[in-house]
This record gives structure tokens, sequence and C-alpha cells, in this order.
């Protein structure tokens, strides 16, 4: 082939020669792990996954019982028993003329370490809406009456009030909760509730001004016939700068889910195992219309947050069920060995396969 | 000198701009340069129109006809024209229109879903993006325009040649190109600085080939100068068309008429060689030269896998209906049940303060509008990224295919050309090859191996010399004359020649000898050095350099003359008319007058043509025809390339009749082709058969081994060629495509119900059904062939074609190669690949699913035709089961995989709004939404889609049958995608409800909960792909791992900002990120998810494993397995048993 050789050499001496370099990468040979999941692997793996899970799910489970708390559901048995249908509830609800305090009695079924977190509780209630979740102006929130008039277009239908802006303007701020709760011992000595950092510390700082006051705002209306369909919720003091409104704050974070609690406040006192408490519930929130359930709930939390015994369970479940399938994959292996790589299991290889190259 | 960088960038870029389409395909045969088929259709209809151009008169040739200046313009776009006619073609994608609709939907204030900025980002981004790769390159275009229009030439003006720059040039002026200068337009040739007229010129920025072509002034102008006295004449050719290789003209000069052909134009584009200077008239210019007309775009070809996921496409544009249309009525039903109070609702309310309706449209506009929402919403169900995920993978894919050491061929210093971009997963899928032989199963370097001369066999191999060292053959060689190594001498053919010339057999010898040496192309040059031949046909240079090796030397060849050195005498011969090879007469003629004053017409051909009915009938012929043919046929079982040679005493009346018929055909403008066949039909009749010529050509490197190979992996190798059946047999079996086992089914017959009753016959012995045990071998030529391809046969073809495992169809025609592809193309479903590299090949490779070309010794018409370019045959084992394979595993891997990120995105979020009382409400972050597919788990599926290897290249090669993974589609199928989309549907639950239930009845925010979502979304699709993954280099871990890095990297930084858009979600990552249950969560989803998928892998690994995973277990367990398995299945030429393959069985026993 000496003709080749000249050829080449002539070749290379005219042309640089376009030989591709040769390197690990070019060539696709980078050093490389190859996981193949052998039996031994999906053993180990289940088996690994089984012993990490189990030991979370007892651990989850057990700070879950660990929280102690009391969930009162009050918005039926709050209201007179003569009213029952739907159209005489909202009635009542909206007479400010009737005295809507409730009270109710609740028993501390263990010691409650403080401090006890308060929450309301509401379902139904869709905050997560799209229509509501829209309409507020977080600029207003933080700068107030200078907001651009379009920078407030996202707060209808609530927008302004009498042609004039509203400040906090939108659907969630004027829909803020408003039944109190007061908490006496059986000793009618009052418990004291903490309201202050109820919220989120970045939000007081960063999202609601303590410049901006509320104004125009519907709900701080004395109730009349005419009026009443403005009013939504709760009022807001017109001398109290948004920031320090904790209770409009935590509202205003709408909920993720149609069932939520929020924070009302924080007894920082412990509660004792059996232990009475007397409640005084103004029951003045509207979730009649829309069949909402209205609940009171007093809670410690653990690491793990509120009672809720899913990601214990779920846990452990998932860990039983790993070791049991290692058994079973195990037992599959023992019984019925295919060695690794056995060639009478190719296409080619089977029986009667009369297509393998075809 | 200086002109050294300009044609270097010229060649890039016109190359560039050619190698986009291949030329014009068309019958060309190596030594004929006019297209045997005529002019192209174009040519032909506007045959009746001429340009005159007007020698050395510029004015008068542009004042009739507004004929193109040279400029030319290849950008696309200009400064003002780039925004708008880019952004239009962008939007010519289907694509993008919907991105665009989206986009729109999302600007109506009802439907607005997204913010403004963050749903126009990803159109925004796509669109960027690509305007910025198109506006860079066609800067390029515009630089490279500039320079290639600023280039000077010589132009004839003011009474002698002037530097112009080329936009300046027009037609009918007259330029003058020195050596190594770039054409500036196709110019007519009008005089060299050669005596003779002969120029030549390098084509390689045309077609490709290199080799110098030799082109001719036409005597009648050769002899003007238009520096000594002006030039008046006229050039009248056809309008401009596409078609290089033709050129139909006469030029009109001093009253006379001289016929122009292809050889007497030199196109833009192409370099003068060898020649100090010519002078010529610009025909063509600008836009018009037949480079810029063949500038036209590329034809895009669509995979198979493409085609298969537009289906699924559409399942999952049913599904994204679907589940709006369930939204949307959901929506409606909601609002109508709660019609009457929904104003008192506090997060409805749908009349405002001043007690008007608020974006309240009834329960039937309600649920049209959250229906269009959900659209806007859901749009990522439909994959839109994944189209461009797929071109970035398939550039990667190319980038490792051209870089693979293993497919560079360093002789013809060639690597893989990728030139069609998708359809790089094809190659794993190949059902059907159809290669050309000569070129192609050959080398395609023609020997002459024996000589027939006269009924006598002058085949001696035993005592062939090799000359050109040493031996008595020294003696013969002349002064100038040089031989090709290697080239065979009999030493009786040696000897015969030194006699005189007395006895009949030395007559027939020398005769034999001058047709050899005259009836060709080929051109003698010489250049302080040896004498070189330039023929465009390597049968031809082989059988020149046979004639000089005995003695009868080419020493130079003109228009009108032949100078031979014929045993050290010189002898010159005037041509009077050559009629050069066609595909309809096979052979070729040429009339030449001898020293003698005596005319004589010289033909070689191929043996049917030239032996049947044509040659004398004489008495004395019958004998030596009887021996000429049984030496052709002995030749043809060795495999080896016949020609015929016979020779012809012109009568005077006879020659005078050809003589002029031939001149006006010569002349012709309109049908020369018909004419000069009706001319070459006048003489070449009862010729005397001389003998036959036999060319060796030798299989290239590694042919048997890849045939052998490629028939293991389950592909159907179909031979189709030029030669005679016994010549295609014996080449069948020397490359491993017959064997001896095998059953020929032969098919030869000349009418149609012979045809059809021989198909008929096979199938109703042999079956339609292909067996193990019986293997057929369906041998057909090409006279069978035109029946068979006839609409009403085909079926019977095709039936017995799929029955057989190879089919060799021999004496085929190149459209016919083209017919057989299509006959498979229409009636399987299979993937078809055909391989070629000569001219004759390119309509099968365009036909063809795959076309592969090989950049070989016939040019590079195929491959400028074709979507990969191979340097050797064997290359193409490599390139089908190695690089084809993992082609298709990747990329169907990622199609599916795409499917599922987006999908499982999607159905989370559908789960969420059934708990938003149907409203189009995401708890994710807009940006979150849009990063997702861009983002937070693009670069990973791309990564894995260019780099996972399922088996080594070793595995594969030496386990060629599982290449059928890719011909049965197992990789990428609708049983895989509606499993996938169960496995989606279940981790979209898992994704949706782990949270849920975690969270519900807590004081979980929606922004923090999204959080947790996106989080748990980007977490789990990576680690699924990661579950996936065969192939853990460092960049794949850089890929998944960094992705989740970036992602929640991302996340704090939109969770820091504090502008108006990004307020709402400040600081809550933050929060979420300092609990245990969002961990937890995350680690919950991402097991719970996953055990479905894990289980079901390792089941079907246990009990059906496919074979790409017994395959991985034999690497894994003994890689020394693998290679002692290679080596005893890849010399094998026979199928390889795979039963008995040396893996041990003892393992099974002892795990036992």
């Amino acid at each position: 082939m000496s003709n080749d050789a000249a050829s080449s050499s002539a070749g290379a001496s005219a042309k640089p020669s376009r030989k591709p370099k040769y390197s690990k990468f070019t060539q696709q040979e980078l050093p490389a792990c190859k996981p193949l999941l052998t039996p031994g692997w999906v053993i180990a793996i289940l088996m690994l996954v089984g012993a990490i899970f189990i030991p979370i799910g007892a651990i989850a489970l057990l700070a879950s019982n660990s929280v102690v708390e009391i969930v009162e559901q009050y918005e039926t048995s709050c209201l007179p028993a003569n009213i029952t249908t739907k159209e005489a509830r909202i009635r009542y609800i909206q007479d400010d003329t009737i005295n809507k305090s409730c009270p109710v009695t609740l028993t501390v079924p263990k010691k409650m370490n403080n401090p006890v977190y308060v929450y309301y509780q509401l379902d139904h209630y869709y905050q997560n809406h799209r229509r509501y979740v829209k309409s507020r102006s977080d600029k207003q929130l933080l700068d107030g009456a200078s907001t651009s008039n379009s920078d407030l277009d996202s707060c209808k239908p609530l927008k302004q009030f009498n042609n004039t802006p509203i400040i906090p303007c939108g659907l969630i701020a004027w829909s803020l909760f408003n039944d109190t709760y007061e908490f006496r011992r059986q000793n009618s000595a009052p418990i004291p509730v903490n309201k202050r950092g109820i919220s989120w510390k970045s939000d007081r700082d960063h999202k609601f001004g303590s410049t901006v006051f509320p104004s125009n705002f519907p709900n701080n209306l004395n109730r009349n016939e005419s009026n009443s369909a403005f009013i939504g919720g709760a009022g807001l003091n017109v001398s109290q700068p948004l920031s320090e409104a904790e209770d409009l704050i935590v509202w205003m974070r709408s909920a993720a889910l149609p069932t939520f609690r929020k924070l009302w406040g924080k007894i920082e006192t412990d509660l004792q195992a059996g232990e009475i408490i007397s409640v005084n519930i103004a029951n003045v929130y509207n979730t009649y219309e829309f069949g909402g359930k209205k609940k009171l709930v007093l809670s410690t939390t653990s690491w793990l947050g509120g009672k809720n015994n899913f990601l214990g369970i779920a846990y452990l479940t998932v860990g039983v069920l790993c070791i049991f399938l290692a058994i079973v994959f195990f037992l599959i292996h023992y019984k019925t060995p295919r060695p690794l790589g056995d060639t009478s299991y190719l296409s080619w290889n089977r029986k009667g396969n009369v297509n393998g190259l075809s | 000198m200086q002109s050294e960088n300009a044609p270097a960038t010229a060649r890039s870029r016109l190359f560039s701009v050619i190698s986009s389409k291949g030329l014009q395909a068309h019958d060309r045969h190596p030594s004929s340069s006019s297209g045997a088929g005529g002019p192209p259709p174009a040519a032909r209809t506007d045959a009746r129109k001429e340009r005159v151009v007007y020698v050395d008169n510029p004015g008068r040739t542009n004042e009739n006809f507004e004929f193109s200046g040279n400029k030319v313009r290849t950008s696309k776009y200009t400064l003002i024209s780039f925004l708008p006619r880019n952004l239009f073609e962008q939007f010519h994608r289907v694509a993008y229109i919907y991105f665009l609709l989206i986009v729109i939907l999302n600007q109506i204030p009802q439907l607005a879903v997204f913010g403004r900025l963050a749903s126009l980002f990803p159109l925004l981004f796509v669109l960027v993006v690509t305007a910025i790769k198109d506006g860079y390159e066609d800067w390029g275009r515009h630089r490279s325009d500039r320079e290639e229009n600023n280039r000077l030439s010589w132009v004839f003006q003011n009474g002698r040649f002037e530097p112009k720059r080329w936009k300046k040039i027009e037609a009918g002026e007259v330029v003058k190109i020195f050596q190594d200068e770039s054409i500036p337009c196709d110019i007519v040739l009008l005089g060299t600085s050669d005596a003779n007229g002969v120029a030549y010129v390098q084509t390689i920025n045309l077609d490709g080939e290199t080799n110098l072509k030799t082109r001719y002034a036409r005597q009648e102008s050769a002899s003007k100068h238009p520096g000594l006295a002006p030039i008046t004449g006229k050039v009248v050719c056809e309008p401009p068309n596409r078609n290089i290789y033709d050129f139909v003209a006469y030029l009109e000069i001093d009253d006379t008429q001289a016929p122009l052909g292809p050889n007497n134009i030199i196109l833009r584009g192409c370099v003068l060689k060898n020649t100090a200077w010519i002078v010529g008239v610009v025909v063509y210019a600008g836009k018009e030269t037949k480079a810029m007309l063949n500038s036209s775009g590329a034809q895009s070809k669509r995979s198979r896998l493409e085609q298969h996921m537009n289906k699924e496409t559409l399942w999952l544009s049913f599904f994204l209906l679907i589940i709006c249309i369930a939204g949307g009525v959901g929506m409606g039903k909601w609002v109508h049940d709660h019609d009457s109070d929904l104003n008192n609702f506090p997060y409805y309310k749908k009349r405002d303060t001043a007690d008007k309706k608020f974006m309240y449209y009834g329960p039937l506009g309600e649920g049209v509008f959250a229906f269009l929402s959900f659209i806007i919403m859901f749009q990522i169900m439909i994959p839109i990224s994944l189209y461009i995920s797929m071109e970035l993978v398939r550039l990667g894919q190319s980038y490792f295919m051209v870089r693979d050491v293993e497919m560079f061929h360093a002789p013809s210093n060639s690597r893989l050309q990728c030139r069609a971009l998708n359809i790089n997963e094809d190659l794993g899928q190949v059902k059907y090859i159809f290669s050309d032989k000569t070129g192609t199963l050959t080398e395609n370097k023609m020997e002459f191996h024996s000589a027939s001369i006269g009924g006598v066999d002058y085949s001696n191999v035993l005592a062939a010399k090799i000359s050109g060292t040493s031996d008595s053959s020294d003696g013969m060689q002349v002064e100038g004359s040089h031989l090709k190594p290697g080239v065979r001498l009999d030493p009786n053919l040696l000897e015969l020649l030194q006699t005189e010339v007395t006895s009949s057999e030395a007559t027939f010898v020398h005769r034999y000898m001058l047709v050899l040496a005259a009836c060709n192309t080929v051109v003698p040059t010489r250049h302080s050095g040896p004498l070189q031949y330039q023929a465009e046909s390597p049968d031809e240079q082989a059988l020149v350099f046979a004639a000089s090796a005995y003695g009868y030397t080419l020493l130079d060849r003109t228009t009108s003359t032949i100078v031979l050195d014929v045993l050290g005498e010189q002898k010159s011969y005037k041509i009077v008319g050559i009629h050069e090879f066609d595909s309809v007469r096979k052979r070729m003629s040429i009339v030449v007058e001898c020293p003698d004053n005596t005319y004589k017409l010289l033909v070689k051909g191929a043996d049917t043509a030239s032996g049947s009915g044509s040659l004398a009938d004489g008495h004395l012929q019958a004998g030596v025809l009887f021996a000429t043919q049984r030496h052709l046929d002995f030749y043809s079982t060795q495999g080896l390339r016949t020609l015929v040679v016979a020779f012809k005493d012109l009568e005077q009346p006879e020659f005078e009749e050809w003589h002029e018929k031939y001149k006006i055909a010569s002349t012709a403008l309109v049908d020369r082709v018909k004419l000069l066949r009706e001319a070459a039909s006048l003489i070449e009749r009862n010729l005397a058969l001389l003998g036959a010529t036999a060319i060796e050509d030798r299989l290239q490197d590694g042919v048997p081994e890849t045939i052998s190979s490629l028939r293991n992996s389950g592909i159907k190798v179909w031979v189709l060629t030029g030669d005679k059946q016994e010549t295609a047999i014996s080449i069948g079996f020397s490359c491993a495509l017959l064997t001896p086992d095998m059953e020929k089914v032969i098919v030869n017959a000349n009418t149609k119900e012979l045809c059809v009753e021989k198909l008929k016959a096979a199938i109703r012995e042999h079956g339609i059904a292909e067996t193990k045990d019986k293997q057929l071998a369906l041998i057909i030529d090409g006279n069978s062939l035109v029946h068979a391809l006839s609409p009403d046969v085909e079926e019977l073809l095709f039936d017995l074609a799929v029955a057989c495992r190879i089919v060799i169809c021999c004496r085929v025609a190149p459209l016919q190669k083209a017919g057989i592809v299509s006959l498979m193309k229409r009636r399987t479903k299979d993937m078809t690949l055909a391989i070629g590299d000569g001219a004759n090949d390119v309509s099968m490779i365009q036909t063809a699913d795959v076309g592969i070309g090989l950049s070989g010794q016939e040019g590079r018409q195929a491959v400028m035709a074709s979507d990969f370019a191979l340097g050797q045959f064997r290359f193409l084992k490599r390139l089908l089961l190695v690089h084809g394979h993992w082609n298709y595993q990747r990329l169907a891997y990622m199609v599916l995989y795409n499917f599922y990120r987006n999908a499982v995105f999607v159905m989370m979020l559908f789960w969420y709004i059934l708990h938003t009382a149907f409203s189009a409400q995401t708890a994710l972050f807009d940006w979150n939404l849009m990063f997702y597919s861009l983002i937070y788990t693009s670069v990973p599926t791309i990564v894995v889609g260019i780099l996972d290897k399922d088996l080594s290249h070793k595995t594969l090669l030496g386990l060629p049958p599982l290449y059928g993974v890719g011909q049965r589609n197992e990789s990428y199928n609708s049983v895989l995608f509606w499993a996938t989309m169960l496995d989606t549907l279940w981790q979209s639950l898992v994704l949706f409800y782990v949270p849920f239930f975690t969270f519900q009845g807590t004081t979980i925010d929606i922004w923090g909960m999204g959080c947790l979502w996106a989080a748990a979304v980007v977490v789990l699709v990576n680690l699924h792909l990661a579950m996936d993954v065969l192939h853990w280099t460092w960049i794949t871990h850089a890929a998944i791992w960094g992705s989740i890095v970036v992602s929640f990297a991302c996340f704090f930084v939109l969770d820091a900002l504090t502008d108006k858009g990004f307020i709402a979600h400040y600081r809550v990552m933050f929060h979420m990120a300092s609990t245990a249950v969002f961990w937890l969560n995350i680690l919950l989803v991402i097991v719970v998810a996953l055990l479905p998928r894990f289980c079901a892998k390792v089941l079907m690994q246990k009990f059906w494993p496919s074979d790409l995973h017994i395959a991985r277990e034999l690497e894994l367990k003994n890689r020394a397995a693998i290679s002692e398995f290679v080596k005893s299945s890849a010399p094998s030429p026979r199928m390889v048993e795979l039963d008995d393959v040396p893996y041990s069985d003892k393992e099974s026993k002892e795990d036992e």
C-alpha cells in the first residue's frame, strides 16, 4: 500500500490533518460510574429507606402527640337556638344591635406549656381564590396614599369608596376577620393574650408601611341599613400604622387551602391539666353566607409545628412498606434467581422466537 | 500570493452556500460532462429564450435585457429589515405562534394569569436567543459579501485591462484572470496563455472535487486578444440555470458560429490553476451565476422518532384540553351553584363599591374565561422547550460523532460529516441498507487487471512484474512516461507489442492499445515533474496508465488533437468528433484523423452495449466474439469490471455523412444531446471487436466484517450495482453478503410476463415469511426491475424481497436505485438508509430516510446530497451500531422524560385548582413557573441527552443484535408513553397531596405552599432523571446536582427581592426552609413518588429483562467475557449463533 501511504503523506503535507484530537471527553470515554440495579443494591436501598423512614416517622408521631390542642367549633353553637335558616343567620350576624358575645368553656386535657397559641380556624373559605388573592396592593400597603391610581387597579372591586381610594384597599383587607376572644380562668382571672409578634417580622418591616394609616376604610363605618353592604369585616384603628396592625398582617397572608388557621394571639402562661377556661367569643364574622365553620384553637407546638399525625404515619407506612418490599424482593431473588447477565434471556436466544433477527 | 487568503475565505463561504443543498441531482457519468439526461427541465422549457452577450460590449449587451450585475448578497437581512424579517421567519414555526397566542391571551385582563413580564419571558427568551444567533450568522455573511463584492479583477476597459471591483462587473465585459485567482462570474473562455486555448480550473468550491478540470477556449477566438484588436462577436446562450454540468451556447465571431459547451465556460467560484492567464467574456453575473443559483435552502428531514413524538404531542394537547375543560366546567358549575350568594362571599364579591358588576360574566362566561386561563396556566403541558432541547442535543451528538477518532479516515483525511442535523436518531433504527457497490464497498481505485485481445487472454498474473521499478519493462518506458506502481504487465503482451505489426495478432494488439490511449477524456498535465493524468473517471485513468505501461503514452490532448507516444515515436491524431459517454448508449466513441490521413472510429463501452448487435458480423469475428465473451464471463466471476474495446475504419462517404450531421448537432442550441446521439448511431455500427479490458476494483478494508455485523444486527443489506450479474454475485461472496448456505433466487427476465412468472414461482416456492432455517438471497437484474417496479408487479417484488435476507440488484440505472428505495419506503414502516459515493447514487441518497455519502474518488455530489458523509464504508458499522444506537436511546429517553417533566408539573398545578374553587390560581410564584422548564430542569435533560451511554461501544459492536432495540422501537413507543403518563399521574398526585395533607388546617400561606411545591417538583424531576441515568460522568453529576443547587439559589434570590413584582414573596422561602416539615415533606414526596417506578423497574429487570439490561449486566459481570465474545464473533462472516456464546453457564449453577 505504498500508494496509499504516499497519497496520505502528500495529503498531510498539503493540508493539516483533520484527524480529531483524542480526548476522553470527545471519545465519550470519561470515567464514569455505571450504577446497575442488581438485587443486592435494590434490597440495600429499600432497607436503607426503611431504616431512615421508620425512626423519622416514630419521632414525628411522638412530636405530634406531644402537642396539646383544644378545638372549639362555635359558628352554630354561638347562635340562638331559634335561628336555623341561612337567611336568619345572615340577618342575625349583620344586626349590630344584637350583643353577639358567646360564652364557652374549655377544659385543658393536658398541661399546656407556654406559649399557648390561640388560632381561629375557618373552612370553606377560599382565601386562595384568584379574585381574592389578587385583590390587594402591596405598593399601597407600603407607601400609602402616594400610590398611583394604576397600582391600585388590582384592588378592584374594593379599590375606592365614594370615589376616593381605600387604604388598605382590596378584598382581603376589607374582609378582615373580626371575631374576638376573651379568656378567663375558673377564678375569673383574665388570661392575657399577647397580640404582638403574631405576624412575620419581615412583613412588618418590609411589606406594611409604618407611616401608612387606614383611611376611607368602609369597615370603619357605623353600620346602618344603607351601608350594611359595604362593611365586610373588622374595622381598623385609624391612628395605628399598618405595620402595627398585626391582625391585618396575619390575615393578609392568604391561606394556601380553603381550610386554614390564623394566629390570633399567644397566651404566655402555662395552662394546667384539667383547668377549665371560659372564653367569651364575640361571634361577629359572617361565614354563614358560604356555610363556613369557625373554630377556636388553643395549641402548643413542637419542632414539627402543630398537631398533625399525617407526616408521622406516612413516614412509618412508607418505611414499613420499603422493608416489606425488600423482603419480597429478597424472596423473589432467592426463589427464582436470575444469574447476572444470563444470555439465555437475550431476545434472540429465547426459544421459539423467530423474529429475533428479522 | 496575495490571493491565497482570498480564495480560502471565498471557498468557505461559497461552500457553505452550496453545501446547504446538494447541487442539482442529475445523472452524470464520470466521463461525461454533459448531463446524459439532457438539459434539466427548467432549461428545456426556457430553451426558446436566448441570452445574447456582445463580447466586450457591456453597453449593448445590457440595453435590451436587464441582466444582473455582479454584486451578490447572501445575507438575509439589512439593518432595517432585520427585526421584521427575522421575527417573521421565527414565527413561521408553529411553536412560536402557540407561545405568542398564550402571551396575547394573558394580556386580556380577565385572563391575566401571570404578570406581564413573567408571561413574556419565555417567548422573549427564545426570540432573543434565536435573533442573536441569526444576527450573528448574518453579520458574518455581510462581511464576506462585502469582502467578496470588493475584490478586484482585471477588466478590459478604455483599451486596456484595469482592475475593477467585482460588484461592478457586468455581463458582456471581457475579464482577464491570472493563475490562482478566483473567477468573479460565469465567463466563456476566449483565450488563454496556452496556445491551444487550454485552461485548468479547480472546482472545489462548486462541487468539492479536487482534481483539475480542463476548459478550452474555442480555436476561433483563441487567437484574438482584446489588447491587440477589438473583438467583435456575440455569445448566444441559454438563460441562467442552476445546472453546473451543462451549458449550451454558441459563439459567433467573424461570421462563424462555434458551438460552446460546458467545457468552454468557467463558473464563478472556481480557481484558475496551472494556467498563466485567461481572457473571457462575462455571460452570467452575480445572482444569475450557476453557483449562486445553487445556493437555495436545505430541505429538512424529520426523524422517525419526531414523527412518533408529534402523535404523542397531540395526545398531550388532548390532555391539556381535557383538564382545561374540566376546570372550566367546574368553574361554571361552581358559579352557577352559588350565583345568588356570590356577591356576599367575602372572597368573591362580584359587585364593587359602586354596585357595578366587577369582572363577572355569569356561569357560562366565567366558565369560558376559566377555560382560557387554564390554557395559559397549563401551557407547558405541550413541551415547546422540547423542540429547542432536541436541537441542542442533536448538536451535541453531532459534535461527538464528528470527533470520533474511530471514524476518521487518514488517507482521505476525512472525518464524519453531519450534514443533516435533525435525523441523528434515525441512525439507530435502520432496517434496510441500500448500498452502491463501486466506490462504496470497493475502493474505486481502479487497476488494470487483464486484457483480452483478439480472443487471447493476457492476464498472466503470476508472471506479472510490478513495473516502474526494474526489469525489462524499464526499457519500455518512454521519455516522460511514468507508471503507476502496481500496473500488472503481461510479458507475452509486452513481447507482442515489440514485434513488427505484421501478424493479425499484433494488429489487434496495437489497435487495442490505441483505443485505450486515445478514446477517453483524460488530460495529461505536466508541471515541473512527471506527467500526470487528470481523469474524471478512475476507470479511464487506469486504462490510460495501462496503455502507457505497454508503450502507448498519452502525451497531450487539446480540443483538436491528441498526441501519443507510440513505442517511442510521437504521433499526432486529429480529433474530428467525440461522442461522450451517456447512459443510454453506454459507450464512448471518438473519431480521429490518423497521421496517415485515414479516419478511424475508436469505441469503448459496456459489453452489452458494444457487444450486442452492433458488432460486425463477419465470420472472421465470430471466433473472437466467442472467445471474448468467454473471457468477459470469466472476468466477471472474478469480480472484475469489464469494458469492450472496438474499432472501425471509416470510409469516406460514411464519414462525410456523419461529419455533416455531427457539425449541425454540436452547434445546436436545442436538443443537442439528442442530435448528437443520432449522429453517433450513424457510425457506431458494424464495429470490429478488438477485445475487452478487465479492471480490478478492490474491496475496501473491513467490508466483509462490516456487512456481517450489519446483517447480524438485523439490518437487511441490499446491494445495488451497475455491474453484471456474475460480477455482482462474486462481489457478494467476497464481501460476506452471500454465504454458500444461502439459497439464491435469481430473477432476470426481459419481458414483464416472464418477470411476473419468475417472481410468482419464487414466492410459491419460498413463501413470503422469513424463516430462520432457510436464508434466501434475491438477485435481480436491471431489465427485470424495469418490469418488477411497475405498479402492478411491485407488490410481488416487495413480498419476495422482504422474505429474503439479502438482495442484490445488478445492472441498475440510477433512477432504478431510487425506485427500489422508494418502493421499500412506501411499503414498509421500516427505516431505510442509502449509501453511495457517486453522482449516480444521488437520487437514491435523497430518497432514503437516511442518506449517506462516501467522500470517495468520484467527486462529491453524493456527499452534497447526503445527510451524513463517511470516509469509508466500514465506518457505517460504528455509525449505526454505536452512535445510531446511542442517539436513539438518548433522544427517546429525553422525549419521554420531557413529556413527564412538563406533565407532572401541570398536573400538580391542576390538583391545586380543585381546591381554589376552580379559579386559575397557582401557589407557585410566576417566575418559578416560567423558570421551571427553562432553567430549573432544562440543563440536565440536555446533558443526559448528549452524554448518557447505556452500553459501551465495545459491547454494542460485539453484540450487533442489540441494534434491534431501535428497529423495534423499544425505547420509544405508545406503551412506554402511556406507562410514563401513568407514572406522571401518580407522581403529580404525590407531589400535591403530601404537602396538602401535611398542611391542611394550618397557618400555611399560599406562597409558602408554592415554595414547597416548587422545591419538591424540581428535586423530584431531577432525581427521577438521576434514577434513570446509566452513565454518571462528572458532567452528569454537575448538571443534575448543579441544577438542584441553582434552583434553590434562584428560590432564595427571588425570595430576597423587594421590588414591586416580587414583594409578595419576600422572605417566604426563608420562612419555609427554616422548618423541618418543609424538608421532611420533600423527602417523603420523593420517596413515595419514585417508589412505584423503582419497583416497576426492578420487576421488569427481574422477569422481563431487556436485551440492553442483560448486556449491561454482562458489562458489569465480566468485561473479559465481552472482549472474548467480540473476538470470537467479529471476524466470522457467518451468522453468529449466539446460543453458544462463550459465557459460562456455570454461574447459574453456582447461584443455585
